[in-house]
């Protein structure tokens, strides 16, 4: 913690900080998790709300639902193709519904009311464990979903158009989800720190462009998150016409 | 602003930006979990649903044009009978206005023949009954100049 010396309520930095939970003989992001299950409950009380009369006639959160349902399949539709993807629109549209709930979430609700004896409540996305977890899902997912569709001449792919390709598609593996999580991360934790440091700074009005310009840059992350999904699994599954 | 850069960078065991640990693999577990239950919950009734009504609109479209273009046959179809319908009936009437014609020239010409028959007749009986009648008087004429004659011859 950053020795500040106008300790304001709601103005404090406080980056690398974590409230230390012990499972078992490990540790985990206490503030991450609890932050997370805010973020998942509310997405499954709007989803359970929001499809308890689901009918031919929409009505209510029916019809964000279904809009929301539209645009999630119109992303998977578009990157991975119209065959294969239905089986992994569940993924993306998860992927997109937690991340921007995240960010929206870490940015819309006063976390800073509930007080922890270390680390602050906020966005989970803001956190690099969960973003390596959520890229390194993409990887398996998109290895899955190549292994499972073609079995072993997913790796011809490696090779297509020329075998030059091959060292770059093998480092493009791990630039995958180094970006994936990385560019998340990043923008959410910038993001989470202009505000504050803004607040800090000016504690009236002038942080409020910056936090509409968050909330734009946290959905857009959410988009692009979801659609570079779309896309490797897409890449991995797309049948080359020899 | 430094110490926190510094924290990170130093790897102190308890904080950091880039503290990896068990929340990795454990926000991992809680993602696929979330991916199964919004699964069950969101993905596919709500895309049943649309489905659904995305497959009753295209059916209903297509019974919509089907009927229409029923429809659009029945019409035609009625208005060439309406046509052909017209058309017999002005034939009917060309032909019943000319039958009456026909008619009324034939009575006509009954009529006018008829009238100059018994006219002819009419003038052939005068003609007959005048030459009757002046033979008669023609004779009666003979007879009684015969009897004038005969008397004053008598006479005398």
């Amino acid at each position: 913690m950053v020795p500040l010396p106008l300790a304001l309520p709601f103005a404090a930095l406080e980056v690398g900080q974590h409230l230390y939970w012990q499972v078992g003989n490990v540790k985990i992001h206490g503030q991450i998790f609890l932050s997370s299950w805010v973020v998942i409950g509310a997405l499954l009380t709007f989803v359970v709300l929001g499809s308890r009369k689901l009918d031919r006639d929409p009505r209510g959160l029916q019809n964000l639902l279904e809009y929301l349902w539209g645009y999630i399949r119109d992303i998977a539709r578009d990157y991975i193709g119209e065959k294969a993807y239905r089986d992994w629109l569940p993924f993306i549209g998860t992927l997109f519904l937690f991340i921007f709930v995240s960010n929206w979430g870490g940015a819309l609700i006063p976390w800073k009311l509930i007080h922890l004896p270390s680390g602050e409540l906020g966005a989970p996305t803001a956190d690099i464990n969960t973003t390596i977890a959520l890229a390194l899902l993409v990887s398996l997912a998109y290895f899955y979903a190549g292994l499972s569709r073609k079995g072993f001449r997913y790796f011809e792919y490696y090779v297509e158009p020329t075998p030059i390709m091959l060292p770059f598609k093998i480092v493009e593996d791990f630039t995958k989800p180094l970006s994936l999580s990385f560019r998340l991360f990043g923008n959410i934790l910038a993001d989470e720190l202009v505000v504050a440091v803004l607040a800090f700074l000016v504690p009236l009005i002038v942080p409020l462009p910056v936090m509409f310009l968050g909330l734009f840059t946290s959905a857009i992350q959410a988009l692009i998150f979801a659609t570079l999904a779309a896309y490797y699994i897409g890449e991995a599954v797309h049948e080359s016409h020899h | 602003m430094t110490s926190w850069l510094l924290l990170a960078a130093a790897g102190e065991p308890a904080g950091g930006l880039f503290d990896l640990d068990a929340t990795l693999p454990l926000m991992a577990v809680q993602v696929v979990l979330l991916t199964f239950i919004l699964n069950a919950l969101f993905f596919r009734p709500v895309g049943r649903v649309v489905e659904e009504r995305e497959g009753y609109i295209t059916t209903s479209r297509a019974e919509a044009k089907q009927k229409l273009a029923q429809a659009q046959r029945l019409e035609a179809d009625l208005k060439q009978q309406l046509r052909d319908a017209r058309q017999q009936a002005q034939k009917l009437i060309l032909a019943a206005e000319e039958e009456t014609d026909l008619l009324y020239r034939q009575a006509l010409a009954e009529a006018l023949a008829d009238a100059n028959a018994s006219r002819e007749q009419a003038r052939r009986e005068i003609d007959s009954q005048r030459e009757t009648a002046l033979g008669q008087i023609r004779s009666d004429a003979d007879q009684l100049g015969m009897l004038i004659v005969n008397r004053l011859l008598a006479a005398s």
